[in-house]
């Protein structure tokens, strides 16, 4: 949702606090459930994650989620699906060179990252989308990677 | 139209493609330009404009328009989402005359397994300098249907030149029995939102491995006044060559076009003002660039200028000549002697 989306970066700060406190809490459970499970429950975890992300961040499920350092902005929204700060074709009033009637997400990012405690977070490099995780789960991913690194 | 007779090229050239010049200890590449900036010069680039044709007669015409006031020349890669002839075989047709040419490569039109293979082929074509780029959007070209890769962005793009070249290895991690050597940079707009970004954006791109960086093009100086002393004071210029971009405008209506109509060229209403109170407004475009040109050489930390001359490449000379910021340097040209 798109009003959801711009609320996120207005209020990147407490998103940022809610987003640290709970995903160790979310992760926590997910390795609980993954290792009781043995991933039967990935598609209705997959789907949560979907919804919940979805709105409030217009989550695109690209599968390689970086919202904590980007400001609680999606990239993914950005239509040249850039992961490393905005292109040289912003509007001078801030929106975006391809679709006029939206706020540029980097802009967005920006003005989140500045109200963020880790807000050099947003000067990590990332290298591109691995397209092979595109529609799966950030959250199994994770958990799954500290059950194995375990 | 030169004919291609007119044009002699050395066999030597053509058999052992790229600039001919011996390894230097310190530099990536073996090329012209990254010689020029190291030695501290003040240097100038601009930009050739790749012909709709497949006559490459059109591409050595164009360049010679440059000669003896440009250290490199960029080819552009589908410049403003419009199909041109190929960057990377403008290019390697410079190269092989023994210019240094600058590869554009933007982020728009292929995915990561097509550039890998283009920075090779360029490389061993003897294509010695590359710039990674966005690029502009689909939409903002005459075929707007088409599909809009951005596989990469332009750090990524960066960070995989790097890795080639530094690491001798594709993305994959396949080794490479020879590394792509370019002298590699990348793109800064400093006059759109979000301003506060924008140096640091700079270092981003610097971090990832550019090490010079052309500006969009300049028509506020106060802006690039303030983007550079920000520069400066991070450091920055220490560590990549900076030249900004400059341009003409051919009248007040194109500059009113252009503003409205080429994503992220900012021109304030000053220079509007100034070109539609002049007599000539062609000529006046050119004495703004001029103007610029010898502004830019005054600011603290930048390494040279980027003249783009958008069908306006003819006077290019004249202005570069005019401003007198290469001073009584002649930077090189093909003789035609051969
Ligand atoms: S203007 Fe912003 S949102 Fe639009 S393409 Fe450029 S970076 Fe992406």
């Amino acid at each position: 949702m798109y009003k959801a989306r711009l609320f996120a970066s207005k209020h990147a700060r407490a998103y940022e606090a809610m987003y640290n406190a709970s995903s160790p809490i979310i992760l926590a459970s997910l390795r609980l459930v993954q290792k009781l499970t043995k991933g039967k429950l990935d598609k209705p975890i997959t789907w949560a994650e979907k919804k919940i992300k979805g709105f409030l961040f217009d989550c695109q499920m690209c599968g390689n989620c970086i919202l904590s350092t980007t400001g609680m902005t999606c990239p993914m929204n950005c239509p040249k699906t850039l992961r490393n700060g905005p292109c040289g074709g912003v509007r001078a009033n801030g929106n975006c060179e391809v679709k006029p009637e939206m706020k540029c997400v980097w802009v967005e990012a920006w003005r989140g990252s500045r109200e963020m405690k880790h807000n050099h977070k947003i000067q990590e490099i990332q290298f591109a989308v691995n397209h092979e995780h595109k529609g799966s789960s950030a959250w199994i991913r994770l958990a799954n990677e500290d059950v194995k690194a375990k | 139209m030169v004919s291609d007779e007119s044009i002699k090229i050395n066999p030597e050239y053509v058999y052992h493609p790229g600039n001919p010049l011996p390894e230097i200890e310190g530099h990536v590449s073996r090329g012209r330009f990254e010689r020029v900036l190291k030695r501290g010069e003040f240097a100038v680039t601009t930009e050739l404009a790749p012909p709709d044709s497949a006559d490459r007669t059109e591409v050595f015409h164009e360049a010679a328009m440059f000669d003896h006031v440009v250290d490199a020349i960029n080819a552009t890669d589908g410049s403003g989402a419009n199909c041109h002839m190929s960057s990377v075989v403008v290019c390697a047709l410079l190269a092989h005359i023994g210019y240094s040419p600058i590869l554009q490569i933007s982020c728009r039109d292929k995915n990561r397994i097509a550039i890998q293979g283009d920075i090779l082929g360029a490389a061993a074509l003897g294509i010695g300098n590359v710039l990674a780029l966005t690029g502009d959007d689909v939409s903002a070209g005459d075929q707007p249907e088409a599909k809009r890769v951005f596989d990469l962005d332009s750090i990524s793009l960066l960070s995989t030149i790097i890795k080639m070249r530094d690491e001798s290895v594709l993305l994959s991690g396949r080794k490479l029995t020879e590394p792509p050597k370019m002298f590699a940079g990348s793109t800064i707009n400093p006059f759109v939102p979000p301003f506060k970004s924008r140096v640091l954006q700079m270092e981003k791109k610097i971090d990832a491995g550019a090490q010079f960086i052309q500006t969009q093009y300049c028509f506020d100086m106060p802006m690039l006044k303030a983007f550079m002393s920000e520069a400066v004071d991070k450091g920055l210029t220490e560590r990549a060559f900076i030249l900004p971009g400059v341009g003409t405008l051919a009248s007040a209506r194109t500059a009113k076009w252009m503003r409205s109509n080429v994503p992220g060229v900012h021109i304030p209403d000053s220079v509007i003002k100034r070109l539609e109170g002049a007599e000539n407004q062609k000529k006046e475009g050119q004495k703004i660039c001029v103007e610029l040109m010898q502004q830019v050489k005054e600011l603290e930390g930048v390494s040279g200028v980027h003249v783009m001359a958008y069908k306006q490449e003819q006077y290019v000379a004249e202005m570069v000549k005019d401003s007198g910021v290469l001073g009584d340097r002649k930077p090189w040209a093909p003789k035609n002697e051969y």
